[in-house]
């Protein structure tokens, strides 16, 4: 049964692999659009027609033409523009916040929502003793004399 | 055997309500830090501009940046002694073209005058930078910030942007934002030549 499922993740990641490293070796335009910014505008590319904006585009274009890969070009870009021409956060510095954070907010709230959940679905037990959900115990003792008196009503 | 019980329910309560309180100030907290930085890491935030408006004279911000038609960095604070033009340009700006000639003219007029023009590339790719440089001759040193962090610290929104700095290092006279003229380039020279 192990096997299989880790047969199965293991065609999984093939398959959602193969697509990412035919980006990454045969980029296009449009894709590098999308993934850059406009150093002026502080847009992506995709939407700036700023000057160097169009001058960016032609850039990339020349080197999709040249064979460059996607790293390249973007090592290239970083080279010239700096980290902020890349629309996603770099993976460094002050950056690498941005990709932390949301991993630590998703693993702080499941931390407190398994405790909360524990919780709330764990029965409160005496010492030694559990107590039964029909227990009276609680209740108020001149409500209980009167539920008595009521019954005892009832049953003549 | 109630009270114990009691107890017991109201401290797990108690303390759900205290770890949920936690987690979220502390969300909060972190998130306010977080903003705290990046304001302060922002710089200036047109320090410059309302520090002239209200009749000072503030420092320079230094600055050192690797020359495009020379060897090397060029430091602001080596120039102390001298009055200084700074111009932020790049070569894919349109006015940027009309005032070159006009930059190059007055940094060879006035130079044995104490005068330095340093011209600021940014936001613009080197080699388009280097052409602009030989097609209009320009002789004057000229650096490059390719990101934004000089012109941020210099309240630079746009190109061309012009500053002002005299002998001491201070900013003084116009920002001037957009093309020079030729008498507002010789006005605010002749502030920072003189102080």
């Amino acid at each position: 049964m192990s096997i299989r499922c880790a047969i199965m993740a293991l065609l999984l990641s093939l398959f959602l692999a193969a697509p990412a490293a035919a980006s990454e070796r045969h980029p296009t335009l449009p894709e590098l659009e999308h993934e850059v910014m406009c150093p002026t505008c502080h847009q992506l590319l995709e939407l700036s027609d700023a000057p160097i904006a169009d001058r960016i585009r032609a850039f990339i274009q020349a080197r999709i033409d040249a064979g460059d890969t996607k790293s390249e070009i973007k090592r290239q870009l970083v080279s010239e523009f700096g980290e902020a021409v890349l629309a996603a956060p770099p993976t460094h510095g002050f950056g690498l916040l941005a990709w932390l954070l949301p991993l630590f907010g998703v693993a702080g709230s499941g931390v407190v929502i398994a405790v909360l959940a524990r919780r709330w679905v764990r029965p409160i037990r005496g010492p030694g003793k559990q107590v039964h959900p029909d227990s009276t115990s609680e209740l108020d003792p001149v409500l209980v004399r009167r539920l008595d008196e009521e019954l005892a009503l009832f049953d003549r | 055997m109630r009270a114990p019980l009691a107890r017991r329910g109201r401290r797990s309560r108690l303390s759900s309500k205290v770890l949920l309180h936690t987690f979220g100030l502390s969300i909060v907290v972190l998130l306010l830090v977080l903003l705290a930085v990046r304001l302060v890491s922002n710089g200036s935030g047109r320090r410059l501009d309302k520090a002239l408006a209200a009749g000072k004279s503030p420092v320079a911000p230094e600055f050192s940046l690797a020359r495009l038609n020379g060897e090397g960095q060029l430091r602001l604070a080596s120039l102390r002694g001298k009055a200084v033009v700074l111009n932020f340009w790049a070569s894919w700006c349109v006015p940027c073209k009309q005032e070159a000639p006009l930059l190059e003219a007055a940094a060879k007029r006035f130079r044995s005058m104490g005068l330095v023009v340093v011209g600021i590339d940014s936001q613009d790719f080197r080699s388009d930078a280097r052409r602009f440089i030989k097609r209009y001759g320009l002789t004057y040193p000229i650096v490059r910030d390719g990101g934004s962090s000089t012109p941020t610290h210099y309240d630079v929104t746009g190109f061309p942007e012009t500053w002002f700095v005299d002998r001491s290092g201070h900013v003084v006279g116009e920002h001037v934002q957009g093309p020079l003229t030729r008498e507002g380039l010789l006005r605010n020279i002749a502030i920072a030549m003189k102080r």
